[in-house]
């Protein structure tokens, strides 16, 4: 196809702005994830024989481990999708009080430690197996809870941009409401469904603190395998086939999803100012009281629970585990208020790297052609491999000029684990744009800068903010990564004082950490509404 | 796109980055940047005739110092001292064996006895027979060649809540149903101390007798989390569980008291002082050190009585130093075993993996 081939066809010009935006994605993601990927299967594989390694990938229980990791997470998925879009439907299309709360507030869960989450889920999912190991319900009910911020969020913000008029005059030439969603609405969410999907599927894939804490350790997956083979037992040899395994199922999934977005992506034309309904008649009262019902049960009600702990002060109730967090804990190498500031710097530095990399990827990705579909997979990389073959990568790869010691690790390590929800907002945005409109506007004069101000910026400026506030969610929240490249007390971010604060016995230490918890939690929101309010007003030019 | 329109677009998203930052997060931004004078990352000041080498210890995140102990070290020698402190002590080991030759840091602390052998076999440590081991008790000195030289120890045991539960006096009564049934311990796969009461009961029962013991804990209704926290802080009624019976340490009772909320006299939770296994923690000068001569400065520090006495109100452990005193907090609230648990390190390493997987089938079948 010829949008394969550019070089021809494109000026001078085009042709090395087309290669600007794809080479800062390859050489990001070449240098924060393929090398430290291949450093570490080189030097773990290194005079592994191919018997050795084909014995080890086709063991029973390697089958065993790659089943039970591959159902769990597409059923976490699925289920998340059940009930993450009836959610993203209400807040695309009603109008209703506590609506852009509710937007702000999904996505909390996201960003909650899960030793914290997981006493709220335990008390849910009661201890009833063997030596008190829990069903494979309270891993999916976990998996639930912390992706379903990405389905309301990225199904939402993309759902809420759709122009209504065609499913308005599909209803006034007679179609029923569930004819025009599934005929109208739902193709045009195909491609951003897909791409949240995939998201919370490689989540669910490389869960490691729910599968172990809730699992428990007969419930193993790819993920806690490489992390057993790797750290307890030292046999990095089978630990890297199993992240090779790993790896090569998401770039396939990546290919495979990517392939389904393009062929469904389709031009949007101008996006409306988006017109929410009122809630009015039985109907829809019935309907959005039912849904908000579920988004109490599903987010409210734990959230809910962990407020209420945060808030128990000896017998009685009181703000003193909040005040707390200012005072120095023996135990912590720096005051948990100073470790939530580095946590803030590293979110800044991480949602606006993974920001500019994302725009700049999202372009490549939709107009690059071969190389673009190289970054889209390669994109979704380190949400699909483990925290410690990259972390060990890491070790390896980064000798060159010390950089492993570098502080700036940190934050980099989150971006590139923020890209693929640039991505995942942007890229849907950016395939909808309407090539005519783009043609339109040259013909009637406008230079390409006016061009990206006017048509293209108001279509993906929003989408792209959802994404850089989940790249600021995922570094304020991560700890699987970070507890493997923090630097001590300059990198010391609040997840691993939440860590450190439940290492010892004493109410006072888990009083700070689970007020510390809901602290992050909404300064998440925070971000996310604060990213996303100055919709109106602002133009690029 | 052309170059000049994604230009725009990215001097766009700057400014919105900006403005995100001076609307929403700057004040906790700025407490950050007033902080910034160090506590565990010390370099050596301009006062200071010393080499003007700042030193890297590498170690697990359970370490802790208090403010000035390093500040101390650099006054005396012009050594800096750079703390470098990522995951716990498994992951600490593997990182070192996994990057040997080219080492993160110059020392690393905190390979305990169940490591130990797996440290040694790799060869990552350099020799030093630091002449301050004079004052550590030579049962803690497991590493005979002088390449890991023990910091601190404690036990491993089993603790119980003092008012609303039975209170066990052996492991043997511990496997019987009504104790059985509120015990919750750790996976010895996933945590330290599930490990070491996994070792526990071998070195109790013997060989050929602990899987019988685990197999009455289990039909006895034990409970098995994957971390100490999940046990303590989610099983345990200190932490608002049901279990009376946890597998801890002998210095919990320390941080029940220090950490109570509100404060108390003495600790809800008592210590069961047979079966606990112990756990020393070792130093050593990691090989390709470009300082092997301040290594050794920072090796006779951390063993001398500053340091020393600084460990136990911050990691909760034993001093190995037997000159140093302790603080009052422990001396009235930790509990001193008299007959601790020992296996041999090399005889650890060359059955864990078996050991843990026929207790995997034993417990969790």
């Amino acid at each position: 196809m010829d949008r394969d081939r550019p070089a021809l066809i494109m000026s001078g010009r085009k042709y090395l702005v087309s290669n600007f935006s794809i080479v800062v994605p390859i050489v990001f993601l070449g240098v924060m994830v393929l090398w430290p990927l291949g450093a570490v299967l080189q030097r773990s594989l290194s005079g592994v024989g191919v018997q050795r390694v084909v014995e080890i990938a086709t063991r029973s229980s390697t089958r065993g481990i790659l089943w039970f990791t591959f159902w769990q997470a597409a059923l976490s998925t699925l289920l998340t999708l059940l009930i993450g879009l009836p959610i993203a439907h209400i807040l695309a299309r009603y109008r209703f009080v506590g609506r852009s709360m509710i937007r702000s507030i999904a996505v909390v869960p996201f960003v909650l430690p899960t030793v914290v989450v997981a006493a709220a889920f335990g008390s849910l999912f009661e201890r009833t197996g063997v030596a008190g190991q829990r069903t494979v319900w309270a891993i999916l009910g976990a998996h639930v809870f912390f992706n379903v911020a990405v389905v309301v969020r990225i199904v939402g913000g993309y759902w809420q941009g759709l122009d209504r008029s065609l499913e308005d005059a599909a209803s006034v030439l007679g179609a029923r409401p569930t004819q025009a969603f599934l005929r109208i609405t739902l193709p045009r969410l195909v491609g951003v469904i897909l791409g949240s999907g995939l998201l919370v599927f490689l989540f669910s894939f490389t869960s490691f603190g729910v599968i172990l804490i809730l699992g428990g350790p007969r419930r193993a997956t790819l993920e806690t395998e490489i992390y057993r083979y790797a750290i307890s037992r030292l046999e990095f040899d089978v630990a890297a086939v199993l992240a090779l395994i790993q790896l090569v199922i998401v770039v396939v999934l990546a290919m495979v999803s990517a392939r389904f977005q393009r062929s469904y992506a389709r031009g949007e034309g101008s996006r409306a100012k988006p017109r929410l309904l009122a809630v009015t008649g039985l109907r829809r009262r019935l309907h959005l009281g039912l849904v908000l019902g579920l988004t109490l049960v599903v987010i409210g009600l734990p959230l809910g629970s962990l407020i209420d702990r945060s808030l128990q002060v000896g017998d009685g109730y009181g703000l003193d585990n909040y005040s707390n967090l200012t005072e120095p804990v023996g135990l912590l190498p720096t005051s948990a208020i100073r470790a939530l500031g580095i946590s803030l710097e590293f979110a800044f530095v991480a949602a606006c790297i993974a920001g500019l990399v994302g725009l700049a990827a999202a372009v490549g990705i939709v107009r690059g052609g071969r190389l673009g579909r190289v970054v889209e997979a390669a994109s979704l990389v380190p949400l699909g491999v483990s925290a410690v073959t990259l972390g060990l990568g890491y070790l390896l790869a980064f000798t060159v000029m010390d950089f492993r010691r570098s502080i700036w690790l940190v934050p980099l390590a989150h971006e590139v684990m923020g890209l693929p929800f640039v991505l995942a907002a942007v890229v849907p945005a950016l395939r909808s744009v309407d090539s005519r409109l783009r043609d339109a506007a040259s013909a009637l004069g406008a230079s390409p800068t006016r061009i990206v101000a006017t048509v293209e910026w108001p279509l993906i400026r929003k989408p792209l903010m959802t994404g850089a506030g989940f790249a600021a969610a995922i570094s304020m929240g991560e700890f699987g990564a970070t507890s493997f490249v923090s630097r001590g007390k300059d990198s010391f971010t609040a997840p691993l004082a939440i860590f450190r604060l439940l290492s010892q016995p004493g109410d006072l230490l888990r009083g700070q950490a689970i007020a510390l918890s809901v602290v992050v939690g909404v300064i998440v929101a925070g971000i996310a509404a604060t990213l996303e309010r100055q919709r109106d007003g602002v133009t690029l030019l | 796109m052309r170059l000049s329109s994604l230009l725009g677009a990215s001097v766009l998203l700057l400014g919105a980055c900006g403005s995100a930052d001076s609307a929403g997060v700057e004040q906790p931004a700025t407490e950050t940047t007033q902080e910034s004078s160090g506590t565990t990352a010390v370099s050596p000041g301009p006062d200071n005739s010393g080499e003007g080498v700042t030193l890297t210890l590498v170690t697990h995140d359970s370490f802790a110092v208090s403010d000035g102990v390093f500040e101390a070290f650099t006054r005396e020698t012009g050594i800096g001292v750079e703390v470098v402190s990522a995951g716990d002590a498994g992951e600490v080991v593997a990182r070192a064996i996994l990057s040997a030759g080219k080492p993160e840091g110059d020392v690393l602390f905190g390979v305990d006895n169940t490591f130990l052998q797996r440290a040694l076999d790799a060869d990552i440590f350099e020799v030093y027979r630091s002449e301050f081991l004079a004052s550590i008790p030579d049962e803690l000195e497991l590493d005979q060649e002088w390449r890991a030289l023990p910091i601190d120890y404690g036990d491993v045991c089993v603790n119980y809540i003092l008012e609303g539960g039975l209170a066990p006096t052996s492991l043997d009564q511990l496997a019987t149903p009504d104790f059985a049934s509120q015990f919750v311990t750790m996976n010895p796969e996933s945590s330290s101390p599930g490990f070491a009461f996994l070792l526990a009961t071998i070195a109790t029962y013997g060989e050929d007798g602990w899987q019988d013991y685990w197999r009455k804990l289990t039909n006895g209704g034990v409970t098995i989390t994957a971390g100490w926290s999940e046990a303590y802080f989610g099983e345990f009624v200190q932490g608002g569980g049901d279990k009376t019976i946890v597998t801890s340490y002998a210095t919990s009772p320390v941080a029940e008291v220090l950490f109570a909320d509100p404060a108390v006299a003495t600790s809800p939770t008592g210590v069961l002082t047979e079966g606990c296994f112990r756990q020393i923690e070792f130093a050593g000068i990691l090989k390709g050190t470009e300082h092997p001569f301040e290594a050794e400065k920072l090796l006779d520090f951390m063993l001398d009585e500053t340091f020393q006495a600084d460990i136990p109100l911050n990691m909760f452990v034993f001093p190995a130093n037997s000159e140093v005193e302790l603080p009052t907090e422990f001396t009235d609230h930790a509990v001193q075993v008299d007959s601790p648990l020992f296996l041999d390190p090399a005889e650890i390493e060359a059955n864990r993996s078996r050991w843990t997987e026929e207790w995997t089938e034993i417990v969790l079948r």
